[in-house]
C-alpha cells in the first residue's frame, strides 16, 4: 500500500503524536543528568527537582520582599494586558473590517490606510508608544492593539467580501437597507470568522506582550523571564515558558469551543 | 400599456455586445421561461430586470416608469445556489424579509408582531412542504429542500416579479419535477409575474405561459463578441409543434458550439 494511503488508528495516532514530546523530555533529562553529575550547581539544564523547587518558590510561597505570590501576580498582569489588547483590537477589527467590506465608499477611503498600517513593523513603533503613552500599562496594551488590529481588519474585510454575492442580492430583494444588511446578514456571519482571526492573532499578541514587558515593566510573565535571565535562572525560565504555552493553548481552545457552541451552523459546514 | 416594456435594448461591455436590439412586452401574471445557449445574455437580462445591471441603450419600463437601479422588495430572486442564509434556521430565513420590512432599525421582530409574522411564515413553509424542517439549518437540507426554502423566502414577500436564475439546474431530474409543480402552484395562487432562466429546453417548453429563446442571429466565427443575442422566438407555451422545437434546439446548439469553439 502506498504511504499516502496509510492512516493511523485512533490509539496509534495519539501515541505518534505523543512520541516527539516524550523524545524531547528524554533527551533533555539525559543531558541534564549528565551535566548535573559533573557539576551539581549547573544552571543551564536544571533537573525536574530544581524546577519544581523554583515553581514552588514562585507560585506557592510569598515573595520575601513584596509578600506577593509572584507567578500569579505575573500571570494576572500579563493576561490583563493581553486581554485588553486583543479585545480592543478585535472590536476595532470588527468595526473597520465590516465597514470596509460592506461599503465601497468607506473601502475606497480606508482600505489603503489599513493595508499600509499592517505593513508597519509594530515593534519599530514601540519607542514611539513609550514616548507618547509613557511606560505604564497603556503603551503595552497599545502595542498589542497596533500589532494585531490592522491584520485582523484586513482579514475581516476579506471575509465579508467572501460572503456569496447572491446573499447580498437576495437580502436586498427582501427589502433590506444598508444598515439591515450589516446587522442581519454580515455581522452574524462574520463574528465566528472574527473569533478564528483572533485565535490566529494570539501568537503575535503574546510576542508583542512579552517584548513590551521585557523592556519596561515591573511585573508580568515576560518581565520575569527577562529579569531572572541575569542570574541564568533556567529553573524559573523553563517553567514560565511552559506555563505561557499552556495559557496560550487554553485560551485558543476556549475560543474554539466557544465558536462551536455559539455558532453551530458555522462549524457544521454551513458556510 | 403592458406591465413590462422593453424597447430596442442593447447591453454592451466595451466591445463585447451581449444583447442587441431586444424588444419585449410582458403582461402582469405571465410566466416567461428564458432559454438559450450560455453566453447568450439570458442571465444578463435577468440581472437587468433585477436592477443589478443597467442597460447601455434603449428603454426598459415597469408600468411606464424606468426600472429601479437597485434590487428592491418588489422583485424577488432565486439563484441556483447560495440564496438562503446559512446562519438562520429555515423558519428564520423565511421570517427575515418580514422582519426587515417591519423593523427598519433592528431588523428583528419581537413579541406579538413576531408571532403574527410567524403565522405567515408557517403557512408559507406548509405550502412549500418544509413545515417539518422549520427548525433545521440550511446545511442540513438537501439541494431540493434548500431551493424550496429560497422560493418560500421570496414568495412570502409577495413580490410583483419573481426571477428564477436556473433554480433547478443542480437538482436531480425527479426532484425537478416536484419543483415544477410547486412553482406552478405558487404562481397560480399568487399571480406573480415570473421570469425563469433555464438551460433545459424541455423545462422551458413545459413550464409557464411563454417561451423566450435568446440566440444570436448573426455570428462572426472570428469575433464571437461582435454580435449580441436577441429574442429569436417568442412563443406561447402549449401550442408549439415538434418541428419548431427541433429547429430551436438546432439553432441554440449551433450557437453554443460556435461560442465555445
Amino acid at each position: 500500500m502506498r504511504l499516502i494511503n496509510r492512516h493511523p488508528g485512533r490509539v496509534s495516532a495519539t501515541l505518534l503524536g505523543l512520541l516527539p514530546f516524550l523524545l524531547i523530555m528524554l533527551i533533555y533529562s539525559l543531558a541534564s543528568q549528565e551535566r548535573l553529575a559533573e557539576n551539581p550547581n549547573d544552571k543551564l539544564l536544571p533537573g525536574l527537582e530544581q524546577m519544581t523547587a523554583a515553581i514552588d518558590r514562585m507560585a506557592f510561597q510569598e515573595d520575601r520582599r513584596s509578600g506577593d505570590y509572584l507567578m500569579w501576580q505575573d500571570t494576572t498582569a500579563s493576561l490583563q494586558r493581553l486581554g485588553m489588547g486583543v479585545g480592543i483590537a478585535a472590536v476595532l477589527a470588527l468595526v473597520v473590517g465590516v465597514l470596509n467590506g460592506v461599503l465601497p465608499l468607506i473601502r475606497a477611503n480606508l482600505a489603503p490606510l489599513v493595508s499600509t498600517l499592517s505593513m508597519v513593523p509594530p515593534l519599530a513603533l514601540l519607542p514611539i508608544l513609550f514616548i507618547v503613552f509613557g511606560l505604564g500599562e497603556l503603551s503595552k496594551v497599545m502595542l498589542i492593539v497596533i500589532g494585531t488590529a490592522p491584520i485582523m481588519m484586513r482579514d475581516v474585510a476579506q471575509r465579508v467580501r467572501e460572503l456569496p454575492g447572491e446573499q447580498l442580492i437576495k437580502i436586498q430583494t427582501l427589502g433590506a437597507n444598508s444598515w439591515q444588511v450589516i446587522v442581519r446578514m454580515v455581522l452574524p456571519q462574520i463574528i465566528p470568522r472574527l473569533i478564528d482571526s483572533v485565535r490566529l492573532s494570539l501568537g503575535p499578541a503574546w510576542l508583542f506582550l512579552i517584548a513590551a514587558e521585557a523592556i519596561a515593566s515591573t511585573e508580568g510573565l515576560g518581565y520575569r523571564i527577562f529579569l531572572v535571565r541575569r542570574y541564568l535562572a533556567m529553573d524559573v525560565i523553563l517553567p514560565y515558558v511552559i506555563w505561557i504555552t499552556i495559557l496560550a493553548i487554553v485560551i485558543d481552545q476556549c475560543l474554539r469551543l466557544a465558536n462551536r457552541r455559539l455558532f453551530p451552523w458555522y462549524n457544521a459546514g454551513g458556510h | 400599456m403592458s406591465f413590462i416594456t422593453v424597447k430596442n435594448l442593447w447591453k454592451e461591455y466595451g466591445d463585447h455586445v451581449v444583447l442587441e436590439n431586444l424588444s419585449l412586452n410582458v403582461n402582469q401574471g405571465e410566466f416567461c421561461t428564458l432559454v438559450g445557449a450560455s453566453g447568450c445574455g439570458k442571465s444578463t437580462f435577468l440581472k437587468m430586470l433585477l436592477g443589478q445591471e443597467t442597460l447601455t441603450r434603449g428603454e426598459m419600463l415597469l408600468e411606464g416608469n424606468a426600472f429601479p437601479e437597485e434590487p428592491d422588495r418588489n422583485r424577488g430572486i432565486v439563484f441556483q445556489r447560495y440564496s438562503v442564509f446559512p446562519h438562520l434556521t429555515v423558519r428564520q430565513n423565511v421570517l427575515l424579509g418580514l422582519e426587515l420590512e417591519q423593523s427598519p432599525l433592528a431588523g428583528k421582530l419581537f413579541g406579538s408582531a413576531r408571532r403574527e409574522a410567524l403565522k405567515d411564515v408557517d403557512a408559507m413553509l406548509e405550502a412549500v412542504g418544509l413545515a417539518h424542517a422549520a427548525s433545521k439549518w440550511p446545511h442540513e437540507l438537501s439541494g431540493g429542500m434548500q431551493q424550496r426554502l429560497a422560493i418560500a423566502q421570496s414568495f412570502v414577500m409577495k413580490p410583483r416579479i419573481l426571477l428564477l436564475d436556473e433554480p433547478f439546474g443542480a437538482l436531480d431530474p425527479g426532484i425537478r419535477g416536484d419543483m415544477h409543480e410547486l412553482i406552478l402552484k405558487l404562481w397560480r395562487d399568487t399571480g406573480t409575474t415570473i421570469f425563469m432562466v433555464t438551460h433545459d429546453l424541455h423545462e422551458g417548453f413545459h413550464l409557464g405561459t411563454r417561451l423566450l429563446v435568446f440566440d444570436k442571429t448573426r455570428n462572426d466565427p472570428q469575433q464571437p463578441e461582435a454580435f449580441g443575442a436577441t429574442i429569436t422566438y417568442d412563443l406561447p407555451i402549449g401550442q408549439t409543434d415538434q418541428q419548431t422545437y427541433e429547429s430551436i434546439e438546432t439553432s441554440v446548439s449551433t450557437t453554443a458550439r460556435s461560442l465555445s469553439g
